[in-house]
Protein backbone atom coordinates (compact mmCIF):
# COMPACT_ATOMS: atom_id res chain seq x y z
CA UNK A 1 0.00 0.00 0.00
CA UNK A 2 1.47 3.15 -0.90
CA UNK A 3 1.79 6.14 1.36
CA UNK A 4 -0.13 8.81 -0.52
CA UNK A 5 -3.60 7.61 0.29
CA UNK A 6 -3.64 7.14 3.98
CA UNK A 7 -2.27 10.59 4.03
CA UNK A 8 -4.43 12.08 1.82
CA UNK A 9 -7.13 10.84 3.85
CA UNK A 10 -6.09 12.48 6.57
CA UNK A 11 -5.24 15.61 4.62
CA UNK A 12 -8.10 17.49 5.23
CA UNK A 13 -8.48 17.22 9.03
CA UNK A 14 -5.00 17.51 9.45
CA UNK A 15 -5.13 20.94 7.49
CA UNK A 16 -8.29 22.31 8.55
CA UNK A 17 -7.44 22.02 12.18
CA UNK A 18 -3.88 23.60 11.62
CA UNK A 19 -4.99 26.52 10.07
CA UNK A 20 -7.84 26.61 12.67
CA UNK A 21 -5.37 26.56 15.41
CA UNK A 22 -2.58 28.83 13.68
CA UNK A 23 -3.91 31.65 11.98
CA UNK A 24 -6.31 32.95 14.85
CA UNK A 25 -2.54 32.07 17.01
CA UNK A 26 -0.55 33.96 14.72
CA UNK A 27 -3.02 36.81 14.71
CA UNK A 28 -3.39 37.57 18.02
CA UNK A 29 0.40 37.44 18.55
CA UNK A 30 0.67 39.96 15.71
CA UNK A 31 -2.65 42.34 17.30
CA UNK A 32 -1.20 41.63 20.56
CA UNK A 33 2.14 44.66 19.88
CA UNK A 34 0.21 46.69 17.58
CA UNK A 35 -2.40 49.89 17.66
CA UNK A 36 -5.43 48.20 16.67
CA UNK A 37 -9.05 49.87 17.43
CA UNK A 38 -11.60 48.71 15.04
CA UNK A 39 -13.30 52.16 15.30
CA UNK A 40 -9.95 53.63 13.81
CA UNK A 41 -9.43 51.53 10.79
CA UNK A 42 -6.51 51.62 8.89
CA UNK A 43 -4.22 52.51 11.66
CA UNK A 44 -2.05 49.70 12.96
CA UNK A 45 1.57 51.11 14.09
CA UNK A 46 4.10 49.08 16.43
CA UNK A 47 3.85 49.64 19.87
CA UNK A 48 5.99 47.07 21.50
CA UNK A 49 4.37 45.95 24.62
CA UNK A 50 2.26 48.72 25.41
CA UNK A 51 -0.95 46.21 24.99
CA UNK A 52 -0.45 44.06 27.86
CA UNK A 53 0.47 47.05 29.66
CA UNK A 54 -2.40 48.60 29.47
CA UNK A 55 -4.24 45.29 29.64
CA UNK A 56 -2.87 44.30 32.91
CA UNK A 57 -3.05 47.78 34.61
CA UNK A 58 -6.61 48.29 33.82
CA UNK A 59 -8.17 48.73 37.30
CA UNK A 60 -10.75 45.52 35.82
CA UNK A 61 -7.80 43.04 35.18
CA UNK A 62 -6.93 42.03 39.05
CA UNK A 63 -10.67 41.79 39.75
CA UNK A 64 -11.17 39.64 36.65
CA UNK A 65 -8.40 37.24 37.27
CA UNK A 66 -9.35 36.64 40.95
CA UNK A 67 -13.25 36.17 39.29
CA UNK A 68 -11.98 33.79 37.28
CA UNK A 69 -10.28 31.76 39.70
CA UNK A 70 -13.31 32.08 42.36
CA UNK A 71 -15.61 31.02 39.95
CA UNK A 72 -13.00 27.92 38.59
CA UNK A 73 -12.38 26.41 42.36
CA UNK A 74 -15.66 26.99 43.15
CA UNK A 75 -17.38 25.03 40.95
CA UNK A 76 -14.80 22.34 40.62
CA UNK A 77 -15.07 21.99 44.13
CA UNK A 78 -19.05 21.99 44.22
CA UNK A 79 -19.05 19.38 41.32
CA UNK A 80 -16.33 17.01 42.16
CA UNK A 81 -17.54 16.61 45.98
CA UNK A 82 -21.55 16.29 45.11
CA UNK A 83 -20.88 14.37 41.71
CA UNK A 84 -19.68 11.64 43.71
CA UNK A 85 -22.02 11.67 46.53
CA UNK A 86 -24.41 11.37 43.72
CA UNK A 87 -22.53 9.07 41.87
CA UNK A 88 -22.67 6.98 44.81
CA UNK A 89 -26.54 7.49 45.50
CA UNK A 90 -27.33 6.43 42.51
CA UNK A 91 -24.98 3.43 42.30
CA UNK A 92 -26.62 0.80 43.73
CA UNK A 93 -29.98 -0.51 42.16
CA UNK A 94 -33.40 1.03 43.30
CA UNK A 95 -36.88 1.34 41.79
CA UNK A 96 -36.19 3.96 38.78
CA UNK A 97 -32.60 3.94 38.59
CA UNK A 98 -33.16 4.35 34.60
CA UNK A 99 -34.89 7.52 35.10
CA UNK A 100 -33.14 8.69 38.00
CA UNK A 101 -29.94 8.77 35.39
CA UNK A 102 -31.31 10.17 32.80
CA UNK A 103 -33.09 12.86 34.97
CA UNK A 104 -30.07 13.84 36.81
CA UNK A 105 -28.40 14.28 32.85
CA UNK A 106 -30.32 16.64 31.52
CA UNK A 107 -29.29 20.14 32.67
CA UNK A 108 -26.24 18.94 31.01
CA UNK A 109 -28.01 19.37 27.63
CA UNK A 110 -29.84 22.69 28.13
CA UNK A 111 -27.73 25.05 26.76
CA UNK A 112 -25.88 27.92 28.53
CA UNK A 113 -28.45 30.44 27.74
CA UNK A 114 -31.20 28.74 28.75
CA UNK A 115 -29.92 27.59 31.80
CA UNK A 116 -28.73 31.36 32.81
CA UNK A 117 -32.01 32.67 32.18
CA UNK A 118 -34.10 30.23 34.02
CA UNK A 119 -31.80 30.92 36.90
CA UNK A 120 -31.79 34.47 36.46
CA UNK A 121 -35.87 35.11 36.26
CA UNK A 122 -37.51 32.34 37.77
CA UNK A 123 -35.07 31.09 40.54
CA UNK A 124 -33.43 33.85 42.00
CA UNK A 125 -35.66 37.09 41.22
CA UNK A 126 -36.12 38.57 44.84
CA UNK A 127 -39.55 38.58 44.46
CA UNK A 128 -41.52 36.36 42.52
CA UNK A 129 -38.95 33.80 42.15
CA UNK A 130 -38.69 30.31 43.54
CA UNK A 131 -35.84 31.09 45.95
CA UNK A 132 -37.44 33.96 47.12
CA UNK A 133 -40.75 31.88 47.82
CA UNK A 134 -38.03 29.52 49.87
CA UNK A 135 -36.71 31.97 51.78
CA UNK A 136 -40.04 33.16 52.89
CA UNK A 137 -40.86 29.44 53.63
CA UNK A 138 -38.26 29.63 56.18
CA UNK A 139 -39.08 32.85 57.29
CA UNK A 140 -35.94 34.99 56.27
CA UNK A 141 -35.14 37.83 53.91
CA UNK A 142 -35.43 37.11 50.36
CA UNK A 143 -31.92 37.22 48.72
CA UNK A 144 -31.65 39.86 45.54
CA UNK A 145 -29.07 37.22 43.63
CA UNK A 146 -28.03 38.84 40.88
CA UNK A 147 -26.86 42.28 42.48
CA UNK A 148 -26.35 41.40 45.99
CA UNK A 149 -24.64 37.92 45.24
CA UNK A 150 -23.68 38.56 41.88
CA UNK A 151 -20.44 35.97 41.38
CA UNK A 152 -22.01 33.14 43.82
CA UNK A 153 -24.90 33.49 41.37
CA UNK A 154 -23.03 32.71 38.28
CA UNK A 155 -21.21 29.98 40.12
CA UNK A 156 -24.52 28.37 41.41
CA UNK A 157 -26.26 28.41 37.67
CA UNK A 158 -22.49 27.10 35.88
CA UNK A 159 -22.00 24.36 38.83
CA UNK A 160 -26.00 23.34 38.08
CA UNK A 161 -25.01 22.88 34.41
CA UNK A 162 -21.49 20.99 35.05
CA UNK A 163 -22.50 18.65 37.84
CA UNK A 164 -24.22 16.13 35.93
CA UNK A 165 -21.08 15.92 33.58
CA UNK A 166 -19.08 15.32 36.59
CA UNK A 167 -21.30 13.17 38.33
CA UNK A 168 -22.07 10.72 34.92
CA UNK A 169 -18.09 10.65 34.54
CA UNK A 170 -18.46 9.41 38.36
CA UNK A 171 -21.31 6.82 37.39
CA UNK A 172 -19.01 5.44 34.76
CA UNK A 173 -16.45 5.10 36.20
CA UNK A 174 -17.62 3.42 39.51
CA UNK A 175 -19.21 0.78 37.21
CA UNK A 176 -15.51 -0.60 36.70
CA UNK A 177 -14.86 -0.74 40.95
CA UNK A 178 -13.79 -4.31 42.10
CA UNK A 179 -16.84 -5.78 43.25
CA UNK A 180 -15.95 -8.71 44.65
CA UNK A 181 -12.83 -6.40 46.56
CA UNK A 182 -15.77 -4.50 47.80
CA UNK A 183 -17.26 -8.17 49.17
CA UNK A 184 -13.88 -9.05 50.98
CA UNK A 185 -13.66 -5.74 52.55
CA UNK A 186 -17.15 -5.89 54.15
CA UNK A 187 -16.23 -9.54 55.16
CA UNK A 188 -13.21 -8.28 56.89
CA UNK A 189 -15.28 -5.98 58.82
CA UNK A 190 -14.59 -2.31 57.31
CA UNK A 191 -17.30 -0.19 57.31
CA UNK A 192 -19.10 1.76 54.70
CA UNK A 193 -16.54 4.74 55.17
CA UNK A 194 -13.47 2.62 55.13
CA UNK A 195 -14.69 0.79 52.08
CA UNK A 196 -15.03 4.81 50.51
CA UNK A 197 -11.96 6.23 51.97
CA UNK A 198 -9.73 3.01 51.02
CA UNK A 199 -11.53 1.58 48.15
CA UNK A 200 -13.71 3.76 45.97
CA UNK A 201 -11.42 6.95 46.67
CA UNK A 202 -8.60 6.02 45.24
CA UNK A 203 -10.67 4.09 41.88
CA UNK A 204 -12.10 7.90 41.43
CA UNK A 205 -8.68 9.47 41.71
CA UNK A 206 -7.98 9.09 37.88
CA UNK A 207 -11.70 10.46 37.09
CA UNK A 208 -11.74 13.00 39.42
CA UNK A 209 -8.09 14.33 37.99
CA UNK A 210 -9.82 13.94 34.60
CA UNK A 211 -13.18 16.35 35.72
CA UNK A 212 -10.83 18.78 37.05
CA UNK A 213 -8.50 19.59 34.52
CA UNK A 214 -11.69 19.14 31.90
CA UNK A 215 -13.42 21.81 34.03
CA UNK A 216 -10.78 24.29 33.65
CA UNK A 217 -10.56 24.16 30.55
CA UNK A 218 -13.91 24.83 29.77
CA UNK A 219 -14.61 27.28 32.64
CA UNK A 220 -11.82 29.20 31.88
CA UNK A 221 -14.15 30.65 29.00
CA UNK A 222 -17.47 30.56 30.69
CA UNK A 223 -18.76 33.01 29.14
CA UNK A 224 -22.73 32.58 28.02
CA UNK A 225 -23.61 32.98 31.41
CA UNK A 226 -22.54 35.96 32.61
CA UNK A 227 -23.21 37.87 28.91
CA UNK A 228 -26.94 36.87 29.88
CA UNK A 229 -27.39 37.29 33.59
CA UNK A 230 -25.11 39.85 35.22
CA UNK A 231 -23.54 41.26 32.13
CA UNK A 232 -20.05 41.07 34.19
CA UNK A 233 -21.30 43.64 36.86
CA UNK A 234 -22.57 45.03 39.02
CA UNK A 235 -19.44 47.26 38.15
CA UNK A 236 -16.84 44.47 37.68
CA UNK A 237 -18.23 42.30 40.29
CA UNK A 238 -18.78 39.09 38.05
CA UNK A 239 -16.28 39.94 35.02
CA UNK A 240 -14.34 36.97 34.52
CA UNK A 241 -11.38 36.79 32.29
CA UNK A 242 -13.10 35.90 29.00
CA UNK A 243 -16.04 38.63 29.28
CA UNK A 244 -13.18 40.91 29.94
CA UNK A 245 -11.62 40.18 26.81
CA UNK A 246 -14.79 40.74 25.03
CA UNK A 247 -15.38 44.16 26.39
CA UNK A 248 -12.52 45.17 25.33
CA UNK A 249 -12.78 43.45 21.79
CA UNK A 250 -16.48 44.11 21.05
CA UNK A 251 -17.49 46.86 23.07
CA UNK A 252 -14.53 49.09 23.50
CA UNK A 253 -13.34 47.56 20.12
CA UNK A 254 -9.44 47.51 20.56
CA UNK A 255 -8.50 44.71 19.17
CA UNK A 256 -4.72 45.07 20.49
CA UNK A 257 -4.90 45.22 24.01
CA UNK A 258 -8.24 42.17 24.07
CA UNK A 259 -5.53 40.27 22.09
CA UNK A 260 -2.90 40.69 24.78
CA UNK A 261 -5.81 39.86 27.13
CA UNK A 262 -6.30 36.73 24.74
CA UNK A 263 -2.73 35.35 25.10
CA UNK A 264 -3.35 35.36 29.18
CA UNK A 265 -6.02 33.25 28.72
CA UNK A 266 -4.33 30.85 26.23
CA UNK A 267 -1.58 30.33 29.01
CA UNK A 268 -3.90 29.83 31.63
CA UNK A 269 -5.89 27.21 29.67
CA UNK A 270 -2.19 25.54 28.58
CA UNK A 271 -1.01 24.72 32.05
CA UNK A 272 -4.36 22.66 32.46
CA UNK A 273 -4.18 21.15 29.17
CA UNK A 274 -0.47 19.66 29.20
CA UNK A 275 -1.38 17.90 32.05
CA UNK A 276 -4.65 16.49 31.09
CA UNK A 277 -2.77 15.09 27.31
CA UNK A 278 -0.35 13.40 29.36
CA UNK A 279 -2.88 11.59 30.82
CA UNK A 280 -4.70 10.78 27.52
CA UNK A 281 -1.27 10.23 26.01
CA UNK A 282 -0.26 7.98 28.98
CA UNK A 283 -3.74 5.42 28.61
CA UNK A 284 -3.48 5.54 25.04
CA UNK A 285 -0.31 3.63 24.69
CA UNK A 286 -2.20 0.28 27.19
CA UNK B 1 -35.30 -4.00 52.92
CA UNK B 2 -35.30 -0.50 55.05
CA UNK B 3 -31.95 0.35 53.53
CA UNK B 4 -33.15 0.11 49.88
CA UNK B 5 -36.25 2.07 50.78
CA UNK B 6 -34.37 4.96 52.18
CA UNK B 7 -31.57 5.01 48.84
CA UNK B 8 -35.08 5.39 46.97
CA UNK B 9 -36.32 7.83 48.80
CA UNK B 10 -33.30 9.74 49.25
CA UNK B 11 -32.27 9.57 45.27
CA UNK B 12 -35.14 10.55 44.31
CA UNK B 13 -35.73 13.42 46.45
CA UNK B 14 -32.08 14.92 45.67
CA UNK B 15 -32.94 14.26 41.85
CA UNK B 16 -36.23 16.02 41.72
CA UNK B 17 -34.74 18.80 43.47
CA UNK B 18 -31.57 18.84 41.16
CA UNK B 19 -33.96 18.85 38.09
CA UNK B 20 -36.52 21.42 39.73
CA UNK B 21 -35.77 24.35 37.71
CA UNK B 22 -36.42 22.32 34.71
CA UNK B 23 -39.67 21.43 36.13
CA UNK B 24 -40.71 24.63 37.00
CA UNK B 25 -39.61 25.73 33.72
CA UNK B 26 -42.07 23.61 31.87
CA UNK B 27 -44.54 24.53 34.17
CA UNK B 28 -44.17 27.99 33.62
CA UNK B 29 -44.33 27.58 29.99
CA UNK B 30 -48.33 26.69 30.11
CA UNK B 31 -48.97 29.52 32.18
CA UNK B 32 -50.52 32.92 31.68
CA UNK B 33 -48.05 35.46 32.00
CA UNK B 34 -50.22 36.75 35.20
CA UNK B 35 -49.98 33.03 36.52
CA UNK B 36 -46.54 32.94 35.77
CA UNK B 37 -44.98 35.65 38.36
CA UNK B 38 -47.84 35.25 40.81
CA UNK B 39 -46.71 35.15 44.93
CA UNK B 40 -46.66 31.84 46.29
CA UNK B 41 -45.82 30.11 42.90
CA UNK B 42 -48.39 28.45 41.28
CA UNK B 43 -48.57 24.23 41.05
CA UNK B 44 -51.90 23.96 40.19
CA UNK B 45 -53.48 25.78 37.01
CA UNK B 46 -55.19 25.38 34.28
CA UNK B 47 -52.46 24.68 31.43
CA UNK B 48 -52.47 27.31 28.22
CA UNK B 49 -51.03 26.64 24.84
CA UNK B 50 -51.25 30.28 23.87
CA UNK B 51 -47.49 30.71 24.77
CA UNK B 52 -46.47 28.72 22.30
CA UNK B 53 -47.63 30.79 19.13
CA UNK B 54 -47.00 33.84 20.65
CA UNK B 55 -43.49 32.95 21.07
CA UNK B 56 -42.69 33.25 17.58
CA UNK B 57 -45.07 36.49 16.96
CA UNK B 58 -42.61 38.49 19.48
CA UNK B 59 -39.48 37.01 18.00
CA UNK B 60 -39.52 35.13 14.64
CA UNK B 61 -38.67 32.48 16.22
CA UNK B 62 -38.99 29.98 13.29
CA UNK B 63 -35.75 32.09 11.43
CA UNK B 64 -33.67 31.67 14.76
CA UNK B 65 -34.80 27.77 14.78
CA UNK B 66 -34.35 27.43 10.92
CA UNK B 67 -30.88 28.91 11.91
CA UNK B 68 -29.88 26.32 14.68
CA UNK B 69 -30.80 23.10 12.91
CA UNK B 70 -28.87 24.17 9.35
CA UNK B 71 -25.99 25.29 11.37
CA UNK B 72 -25.89 22.13 13.29
CA UNK B 73 -26.60 19.29 10.87
CA UNK B 74 -24.37 20.98 8.53
CA UNK B 75 -21.50 21.63 10.74
CA UNK B 76 -22.14 18.21 11.93
CA UNK B 77 -22.46 16.11 8.22
CA UNK B 78 -19.48 18.24 7.32
CA UNK B 79 -17.40 17.00 10.24
CA UNK B 80 -18.06 13.39 9.63
CA UNK B 81 -17.17 13.43 5.95
CA UNK B 82 -13.60 15.18 7.21
CA UNK B 83 -13.61 13.33 10.62
CA UNK B 84 -14.08 10.16 9.09
CA UNK B 85 -11.07 9.15 6.53
CA UNK B 86 -8.95 10.91 8.85
CA UNK B 87 -10.32 8.20 11.46
CA UNK B 88 -9.95 5.55 9.07
CA UNK B 89 -6.48 6.15 7.65
CA UNK B 90 -5.56 6.42 11.51
CA UNK B 91 -6.96 3.12 12.31
CA UNK B 92 -6.06 1.03 9.72
CA UNK B 93 -2.91 2.72 8.01
CA UNK B 94 -1.05 3.09 11.21
CA UNK B 95 2.21 4.54 11.47
CA UNK B 96 4.36 5.95 14.18
CA UNK B 97 2.99 9.47 14.24
CA UNK B 98 -0.25 8.28 14.48
CA UNK B 99 -0.40 8.88 18.06
CA UNK B 100 1.35 12.03 17.92
CA UNK B 101 -1.78 13.65 14.97
CA UNK B 102 -4.15 12.15 18.16
CA UNK B 103 -2.62 14.14 20.50
CA UNK B 104 -1.68 17.30 18.49
CA UNK B 105 -5.65 17.02 17.16
CA UNK B 106 -6.75 16.72 21.02
CA UNK B 107 -4.70 19.88 22.04
CA UNK B 108 -6.19 22.18 19.62
CA UNK B 109 -9.45 21.33 21.29
CA UNK B 110 -7.86 22.77 24.51
CA UNK B 111 -7.30 26.20 23.02
CA UNK B 112 -9.81 28.62 25.24
CA UNK B 113 -12.47 29.92 22.69
CA UNK B 114 -11.88 33.17 23.60
CA UNK B 115 -8.48 33.44 22.55
CA UNK B 116 -9.22 32.91 19.29
CA UNK B 117 -12.65 35.35 19.76
CA UNK B 118 -10.68 38.56 18.22
CA UNK B 119 -8.68 37.12 14.89
CA UNK B 120 -11.72 35.27 14.17
CA UNK B 121 -14.27 38.33 14.62
CA UNK B 122 -11.63 40.13 12.52
CA UNK B 123 -11.42 37.41 10.06
CA UNK B 124 -15.66 36.91 9.45
CA UNK B 125 -15.48 40.69 9.52
CA UNK B 126 -13.06 41.55 6.82
CA UNK B 127 -14.84 38.49 4.87
CA UNK B 128 -18.28 40.21 5.38
CA UNK B 129 -19.26 36.56 6.93
CA UNK B 130 -20.61 38.56 10.28
CA UNK B 131 -23.69 37.20 10.73
CA UNK B 132 -23.91 34.38 8.61
CA UNK B 133 -24.62 30.75 8.77
CA UNK B 134 -22.03 29.98 6.61
CA UNK B 135 -19.25 31.66 9.60
CA UNK B 136 -21.55 29.60 12.79
CA UNK B 137 -21.31 26.48 10.54
CA UNK B 138 -17.85 26.38 9.71
CA UNK B 139 -16.93 26.98 13.24
CA UNK B 140 -19.07 24.60 14.98
CA UNK B 141 -17.34 22.00 12.58
CA UNK B 142 -13.89 22.68 13.21
CA UNK B 143 -14.56 22.94 17.31
CA UNK B 144 -15.84 19.55 17.16
CA UNK B 145 -13.42 18.19 14.38
CA UNK B 146 -10.80 17.10 17.25
CA UNK B 147 -13.99 15.34 18.99
CA UNK B 148 -15.18 13.42 15.95
CA UNK B 149 -11.42 12.30 14.90
CA UNK B 150 -11.21 10.87 17.84
CA UNK B 151 -14.14 9.26 19.01
CA UNK B 152 -14.50 7.98 15.24
CA UNK B 153 -10.95 6.30 15.46
CA UNK B 154 -11.68 4.38 18.89
CA UNK B 155 -14.75 3.31 16.99
CA UNK B 156 -13.22 2.24 13.94
CA UNK B 157 -9.67 0.92 15.99
CA UNK B 158 -12.34 -1.94 17.19
CA UNK B 159 -13.79 -3.33 14.03
CA UNK B 160 -11.49 -6.69 13.52
CA UNK B 161 -8.71 -6.42 11.11
CA UNK B 162 -9.42 -9.41 9.53
CA UNK B 163 -12.06 -8.38 7.90
CA UNK B 164 -10.04 -5.66 6.00
CA UNK B 165 -7.60 -8.08 5.08
CA UNK B 166 -10.21 -10.77 3.77
CA UNK B 167 -11.90 -7.96 1.81
CA UNK B 168 -8.31 -6.51 0.21
CA UNK B 169 -7.84 -10.30 -0.82
CA UNK B 170 -10.48 -10.53 -2.43
CA UNK B 171 -9.29 -7.44 -4.67
CA UNK B 172 -11.40 -4.77 -3.02
CA UNK B 173 -10.08 -0.95 -3.60
CA UNK B 174 -9.44 1.63 -0.82
CA UNK B 175 -12.51 2.87 -1.91
CA UNK B 176 -15.04 -0.26 -1.50
CA UNK B 177 -13.28 -1.36 1.71
CA UNK B 178 -13.92 1.88 2.85
CA UNK B 179 -17.61 1.88 1.60
CA UNK B 180 -18.46 -1.63 2.04
CA UNK B 181 -16.54 -2.81 5.16
CA UNK B 182 -15.96 0.51 7.02
CA UNK B 183 -19.45 2.56 6.48
CA UNK B 184 -21.55 -0.02 7.36
CA UNK B 185 -19.33 -1.70 10.50
CA UNK B 186 -19.00 1.98 11.79
CA UNK B 187 -22.64 3.24 11.24
CA UNK B 188 -23.50 3.02 14.93
CA UNK B 189 -20.15 4.99 15.88
CA UNK B 190 -20.82 7.56 12.94
CA UNK B 191 -24.16 7.79 14.76
CA UNK B 192 -23.80 8.21 17.89
CA UNK B 193 -20.74 10.49 16.93
CA UNK B 194 -22.77 12.78 14.97
CA UNK B 195 -25.34 12.96 17.52
CA UNK B 196 -22.82 14.30 20.61
CA UNK B 197 -21.70 16.66 18.09
CA UNK B 198 -25.22 18.14 16.96
CA UNK B 199 -25.70 18.50 20.85
CA UNK B 200 -22.76 20.63 21.00
CA UNK B 201 -23.86 22.52 18.11
CA UNK B 202 -26.65 23.11 18.91
CA UNK B 203 -26.20 24.38 22.54
CA UNK B 204 -22.99 26.52 21.42
CA UNK B 205 -23.27 30.02 22.64
CA UNK B 206 -19.75 31.61 22.61
CA UNK B 207 -19.83 31.96 19.05
CA UNK B 208 -23.14 32.19 18.01
CA UNK B 209 -23.39 35.46 20.25
CA UNK B 210 -20.31 37.01 19.27
CA UNK B 211 -20.67 36.24 15.81
CA UNK B 212 -24.49 36.40 14.96
CA UNK B 213 -27.31 38.30 15.98
CA UNK B 214 -31.02 38.73 13.79
CA UNK B 215 -29.87 36.96 10.42
CA UNK B 216 -27.99 34.31 11.57
CA UNK B 217 -28.19 34.23 15.27
CA UNK B 218 -29.16 30.45 16.53
CA UNK B 219 -31.82 29.55 19.08
CA UNK B 220 -29.57 30.35 21.75
CA UNK B 221 -29.03 33.71 20.48
CA UNK B 222 -32.92 34.34 20.67
CA UNK B 223 -32.90 32.83 24.07
CA UNK B 224 -30.64 35.04 25.01
CA UNK B 225 -32.72 38.23 23.94
CA UNK B 226 -35.04 37.40 26.72
CA UNK B 227 -32.53 38.54 29.18
CA UNK B 228 -33.01 42.24 29.10
CA UNK B 229 -35.14 43.66 32.13
CA UNK B 230 -37.69 44.45 30.37
CA UNK B 231 -37.91 41.23 28.68
CA UNK B 232 -40.00 39.78 31.98
CA UNK B 233 -42.44 37.74 30.04
CA UNK B 234 -41.85 34.56 31.96
CA UNK B 235 -44.11 32.26 30.44
CA UNK B 236 -43.17 33.12 26.88
CA UNK B 237 -39.34 32.80 28.09
CA UNK B 238 -40.47 29.48 29.05
CA UNK B 239 -41.78 28.15 26.25
CA UNK B 240 -39.30 29.70 23.85
CA UNK B 241 -37.03 27.71 26.09
CA UNK B 242 -38.91 24.66 26.21
CA UNK B 243 -39.08 24.12 22.49
CA UNK B 244 -35.13 25.34 22.40
CA UNK B 245 -34.00 22.43 25.00
CA UNK B 246 -36.72 19.74 24.39
CA UNK B 247 -35.62 18.10 21.30
CA UNK B 248 -31.88 18.12 22.03
CA UNK B 249 -32.41 17.16 25.57
CA UNK B 250 -34.19 13.96 24.04
CA UNK B 251 -30.90 13.21 21.84
CA UNK B 252 -28.57 14.16 24.64
CA UNK B 253 -30.23 11.08 26.62
CA UNK B 254 -29.38 8.63 23.79
CA UNK B 255 -25.63 9.81 23.93
CA UNK B 256 -24.98 9.18 27.33
CA UNK B 257 -22.82 6.76 27.09
CA UNK B 258 -20.94 8.27 24.08
CA UNK B 259 -20.70 11.66 26.07
CA UNK B 260 -18.01 10.30 28.66
CA UNK B 261 -16.27 8.58 25.77
CA UNK B 262 -16.47 12.25 23.58
CA UNK B 263 -15.46 14.56 26.25
CA UNK B 264 -13.20 12.71 28.38
CA UNK B 265 -10.66 11.48 25.08
CA UNK B 266 -11.25 7.94 26.52
CA UNK B 267 -9.17 8.69 29.84
CA UNK B 268 -12.16 7.50 31.51
CA UNK B 269 -13.30 4.02 31.21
Amino acid sequence: MSRFLPRALMAPAVISLFLWMIVPLVMTLYFSVVHYNLMQPGIKEFIGLANFEFFVTDPDFGPAILNTLKLLSAVIAITVVLGVALALLVNEPFPGRGVVRVLLISPFFVMPTANALLWKHMMMNPIYGVLAEVSRLLGTKPVDWLSDLPLTSVIIIVAWQWLPFACLIFITSLQSLDREQMEAAGMDGANALQKFWFLVLPHLARPIAVVIMIEMIFLMSVFAEIFTTTGGGPGNASTNVAFLIFKEALMNFDVGVASAGALFAVVLANIAAVFLIRMVGKNLDK
Amino acid sequence: MPMLAIRTVAAWLVTLTLVFPLLWLFLTAFKTELQAISVPPLFVFTPTLDNFAEVNVRSDYLLYAKNAVITSVVSTLLGLAIAAPAAYSMAFFRTRRTRDILMWMLSTKMMPAVGALVPVYVIAQTAGLLDTRTALTVIFMLSNLPIMVWMLYSYFKDIPHEILEAARMDGASVWSEFRHVILPLGMGGLASTGLLCLVFSWNEAFWSLNLSSARAGTLATLIASYSSPEGLFWAKLSAASLMAIAPIVVFGWFSQKQLVQGLTFGAVK
